[in-house]
């Protein structure tokens, strides 16, 4: 029989009862922590790391950690905060490390596990768009994605902290082991190097507007 | 108005706040950084076009399910979590040094007649020794770090050791936050917090780090100002220690008294 959150009676409780009831030995309060926050984890998790493969190994580990370090938590900020920060730092490590290993297998360029995203993008933005449009489309993608795999870690993490998940930028330095203006730098070298990488794409696209404002 | 920098661009696409209205108001005039800004903006549309795939609705059951045999359990009730080894440590600690004061401040007080040995301030003193050794080894940890240069071309810095020995500082850290919170020494209670936040940023911090990493971890502690509170605090604490400490001559009299017993 499936259990569920709401059968165990806990579904509604605030992430500060949950938490103190974890540390009481009552594993279904951090079943509603692990609901409440898996969804958006997994989001980040797949911005940083580009694949659904260590998304997922991120999404666990990083609740495992929090598990284990629950103890040092114990209400000092919000718990939804403090899990993202563990996942945000494990992601990192976890392409820094991919990094290494692709870099020592010498097998830059493989293609993504999760490739067919580029496809997707043409659907998402314009599902009327004519098959030129959408293989464009699809090229943009792929280079968008490229450009994304070439940030440093701490540069794919800020640019996706910032701008998908909307963080302030001393929540992004804390991740970082930064302070604000070296973050905002960050986020600034990242976006200016997707521009670069962008930068046929973007031209046109830029002109095209530009010449349609200007009429 | 000279044209628009790449950095303010995206500065003010970011929702930077200053200088906004002298900006939009260029960029109305300005075709050049209008274009310019469509570039940029056009990063932020492709970046946005770019989708995550649905791991499903039942998608946290599922992490569930793939960790909780993975948990290991907790003490079951209360009493764990009360007894949970580290916080027991800290927790006793904190409880034999209080004990220690309270028992040593009755003894003073039956024996010694100086007006100044009170049994107040012997327990402050107690007090005031352990919080000051815990400072002590907290700065040491950020010394260390402040003090570690990476070698050039080192790629990653092990800062493992400080990270195990910032996790064992905090639940300490916390049991002196708090006691000072109830004694009503703000301004002590006060560094601890900040002290507590540090702690925990090293404590979460990767076990290897990158040369640059380090350095902003660096930063970090330094921008902080921590160590130098620390050490302000540790010096005060050194001062009182001092002035509660009973002189020669009161420490002779108490000696004379108990003597006559």
């Amino acid at each position: 029989m499936r259990q569920s959150v709401e059968n165990a009676g806990t579904a509604g409780i605030s992430d500060a009862i949950a938490v103190e009831r974890t540390l009481a030995g009552e594993r279904d309060a951090y079943h509603v922590l692990v609901e409440r926050y898996s969804l958006n984890l997994y989001r980040l998790a797949y911005r940083i790391t580009g694949n659904s493969h260590d998304a997922e190994e991120v999404v666990q580990e990083a609740f495992l950690r929090a598990y284990q370090k629950l103890h040092q938590f114990a209400g000092n900020s919000n718990f939804g905060t403090w899990v993202y920060r563990i996942a945000a730092n494990y992601a990192i490590d976890r392409i820094r490390q991919r990094n290494a290993e692709e870099s020592r297998k010498a097998l830059r360029g493989r293609p993504s596990e999760d490739g067919l995203e580029v496809e997707l993008i043409a659907a998402v933005k314009d599902p009327s768009a004519s098959p030129e449009r959408l293989a464009r489309s699809a090229e943009l993608g792929a280079r968008m994605k490229e450009a994304l795999d070439a940030l440093t870690p701490a540069e794919r993490t800020a640019i996706v902290m910032r701008h998908w998940e909307g963080c302030a930028i001393e929540e992004i330095a804390a991740v970082l082991n930064s302070n604000s203006n070296a973050t905002k730098n960050t986020v600034f070298r990242a976006v200016s190097k997707l521009r670069k990488a962008l930068e046929p794409f973007t031209e046109l696209r830029g002109t095209a507007r530009a010449m349609g404002s200007e009429s | 108005m000279k044209h628009m920098t790449e950095e303010e661009l995206i500065a003010y696409r970011d929702g930077e706040g200053r200088g906004r209205e002298a900006f939009i108001a260029h960029l109305n005039e300005c075709v050049e950084c209008r274009r310019e800004m469509e570039r940029v903006e056009a990063v932020y549309a492709a970046l946005d076009a770019m989708p995550v795939p649905d791991p499903g609705e039942d998608y946290g059951r599922r992490v569930w399910q793939q960790i909780a045999p993975r948990l290991p359990e907790k003490r079951g009730n209360w009493r764990g979590v009360f007894f949970e080894p580290r916080r027991l440590a800290a927790f006793g600690a904190v409880a034999a040094l209080v004990f220690l004061a309270f028992f040593v401040g009755r003894i003073s007080k039956k024996h010694a007649s100086g007006p100044e040995v009170t049994e107040e301030k012997v327990r402050e003193r107690v007090l005031v020794v352990a919080v000051g050794e815990h400072l002590g080894r907290s700065e040491m940890v950020l010394v260390e770090l402040a003090n570690t240069q990476p070698e050039k071309g080192q790629k990653f810095v092990d800062i493992s050791a400080e990270q195990k020995r910032a996790e064992d500082l905090l639940e300490e850290n916390r049991l002196y936050r708090q006691t000072a919170l109830r004694e009503g020494d703000t301004a002590m209670a006060s560094t601890l917090d900040e002290l507590e936040r540090v702690l925990l940023d090293i404590a979460n911090s990767p076990d290897e780090v990158t040369a640059a990493q380090f350095e902003s971890l660096r930063k970090h502690i330094e921008s902080k100002g921590i160590l130098f509170k620390v050490r302000v605090v540790n010096q005060e604490l050194r001062a009182r220690e001092k002035r509660t400490k009973p002189s020669p001559a009161q420490q002779n009299l108490g000696a004379k008294e108990r003597n006559k017993v």
